[in-house]
């Protein structure tokens, strides 16, 4: 069972701003799907391998080649704020 | 009054070494330091939406190179991880790292004869520079500026045991470490510039106890300095909470190099909740045995291999040939020399004497200077042949590091040739007897150790070309007429 503390705690981490209602609802959503989860943990997996990732891909590389960006400007465009080139945030 | 308890230390240290690659981990964009901000950036490592990384090949050979030189098991099966955190110098809010199944583990160097384990080595892409801007405007508004040049370049995270005691022994093991990777030519190990970037825990405990103090995180040890100066300043800053009653907390501290202490860092909130998971973009890594083998081969010969084959192969001191390893490119060009001299004891002085003086002096590298190994050599030959002297060569050595150019030739040019002539050199040690009758005096009453001043004196009147063999002996005869 997931608490309403817990769900707080996630929407803290993710940097979410939750009403009561929201938090109510998602604290039994989250529960429903640990519960699903626990469904699946009664599956017997003795034999079976762990497994990282769906796909059955591995080793896939680029080579170590460079290319020169042109997308400066375009790029900065996107920045709320700028300051000579730089991305202008909050003081940390 | 406090009882006199002893304390122990103990130390475990985080390496982030930049990885030597011409294209970021995950990009194609470049990686050359110092480069105009934000020209070095495209929407993967900006973390535009749509986008997928892409590992750089590279990035894993030199880990798995790095992983082989510090004795550690090469993972067969590997992932990368998103780590999370809110941060500006991160634009995608995630760095992708690697969290339970590290390319490399179980690893060690030795340190003086002393073990320090290697717990894992991981890759992981780099954040970006934040740069603090100071008051702006009226209002007095401060603000950072972000520069992405440097997200996503690639890092290796080098995390050792806990088991170094001392905070000059923590200093050694990043010396040997940044060595290894010069060495291997995967970082080039520059400290200042941020190349090689160092965290340290440190935590005490009354000598005897099994249980570990509480340990505190030291961070911005950008020189191998500060990385001894702030764990001693951090040793004794525990030891005194400790015996004063205080408690030590888990923190992060930063280390002030000005004012020479630590200082506590607000705590970053939940900074601990990393919430990692597998990184769904990329695929997992197979690693064979074969490619690690192919790796192996290319393994150049390390520090501690150099030091040992110059010590028993060429006849070096322990102590000459530790000096000499300890710096990539005067074993390089040690190396070299050897080619083409058996006097490698000669070479070796000359490296660790004058010529490393002249570069310390001039605050340069043996690659800013015109000397070649082939040059050197050719000096000392000169040298073992008898046709210039010593104090000659000492003029001639920095001519060669400063213009370059052959020994031989200005010797021809200078006519700095050794006068071995008696009676071109019987002609100027008259002429110092004469002038010191002082010193003749002495000599002839017994002081025998005057002949130094002599000799130098002598040297001196033939600029330095005398052959001091020949002096001695005229003298000598000079002093018994
Ligand atoms: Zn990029």
């Amino acid at each position: 069972m997931i608490t309403v503390k817990e769900v707080e705690h996630a929407a803290k981490l993710a940097r979410l701003e939750l009403c009561e209602e929201e938090k109510e609802k998602y604290t039994e959503q989250f529960s429903k799907i640990l519960d699903y989860f626990n469904q699946l943990k009664e599956v017997n997996t003795e034999d079976v391998e762990p497994m990282a990732h769906v796909f059955p891909v591995k080793n896939v590389f680029r080579d170590d080649k460079a290319e020169v960006s042109s997308i400066r400007t375009e790029i900065l465009k996107n920045a709320p704020l700028e300051e000579d080139g730089f991305f202008k945030v909050p003081k940390i | 009054m406090t009882t006199k308890i002893k304390y122990e230390t103990v130390i475990g240290l985080e390496v982030h070494a930049q990885v030597k690659t011409k294209s970021k981990i995950f990009c194609n964009s470049a990686t050359e330091f110092g480069q105009e901000h934000n020209s070095q950036v495209c929407p993967v490592c900006l973390g535009y939406p749509g986008t997928l990384p892409v590992l750089n090949r590279k990035v894993v050979e030199y880990a798995i190179l790095a992983g082989l030189a510090l004795n550690c098991e090469i993972a067969k099966h590997s992932k990368f991880d998103r780590k999370h955190y809110f941060y500006p110098d991160l634009p995608k809010n995630i760095q992708i790292s690697q969290y339970d199944m590290p390319i490399c583990k179980n690893g060690h160097i030795m340190i003086n004869g002393k073990k320090i384990r290697i717990n894992r080595i991981h890759m992981e892409e780099d954040a970006g520079k934040l740069v603090h801007a100071g008051s702006a405007g009226i209002s007095g508004a401060s603000y950072s500026l972000v520069d992405y040049n440097r997200t996503g370049v690639p890092l290796l995270e080098i995390v050792s045991e806990a088991d170094i005691s001392s905070p000059e022994e923590a200093r050694f093991y990043v010396e040997k470490l940044r060595n290894i990777v010069k060495y291997l030519d995967v970082c080039d190990g520059n400290l200042e510039e941020g190349s090689l970037r160092c965290d340290a825990n440190v935590s005490i405990r009354p000598f005897g106890q099994k249980e570990l103090g509480t340990k505190v995180e030291i961070k911005n040890l950008n020189s191998f300095k500060a990385l001894q100066r702030s764990l001693e300043y951090e040793v004794d800053r525990q030891i005194y909470e400790i015996e004063n009653g205080g408690k030590i907390i888990q923190e992060t501290r930063l280390w002030k190099d000005d004012q020479g202490i630590t200082l506590s860092m607000r705590t970053k909130e939940e900074s601990h909740d990393y919430r990692y998971f597998p990184e769904p973009d990329l695929p997992i890594l197979e690693i064979d045995a074969e490619w690690v083998h192919k790796i192996r081969e290319t393994l150049p010969e390390l520090p501690d291999e150099k030091r040992l084959r110059y010590i028993e192969k060429t006849g070096l001191s322990e102590y000459d040939a530790s000096v000499i390893v300890d710096s990539i490119e005067t074993a390089k060009f040690f190396d070299d020399a050897l080619k083409l001299t058996n006097n490698a004891k000669s070479a070796a002085n000359w490296l660790m004497g004058d010529i490393t003086a002249y570069l310390k002096e001039n605050k340069l590298n043996l690659n800013d200077i015109k000397l070649t190994p082939e040059s050197l050599v050719e000096m000392i030959d000169l040298i073992d042949k008898g046709t210039i002297s010593n104090a000659i060569a000492k003029k001639i050595i920095v001519s060669l590091m400063e213009k370059g150019g052959s020994a031989q030739k200005i010797v021809e040019e200078q006519g700095l040739t050794v006068i071995s002539d008696e009676g071109q050199i019987l002609e100027a040690v008259k002429k110092v007897i004469k002038e010191n009758p002082g010193e003749v005096e002495k000599y002839k009453s017994g002081k025998t150790q005057v002949i130094g001043f002599f000799v130098g004196q002598i040297m001196k009147e033939t600029k330095g070309k005398a052959n001091p063999a020949v002096i001695n002996k005229l003298f000598k005869e000079e002093m018994e007429k």
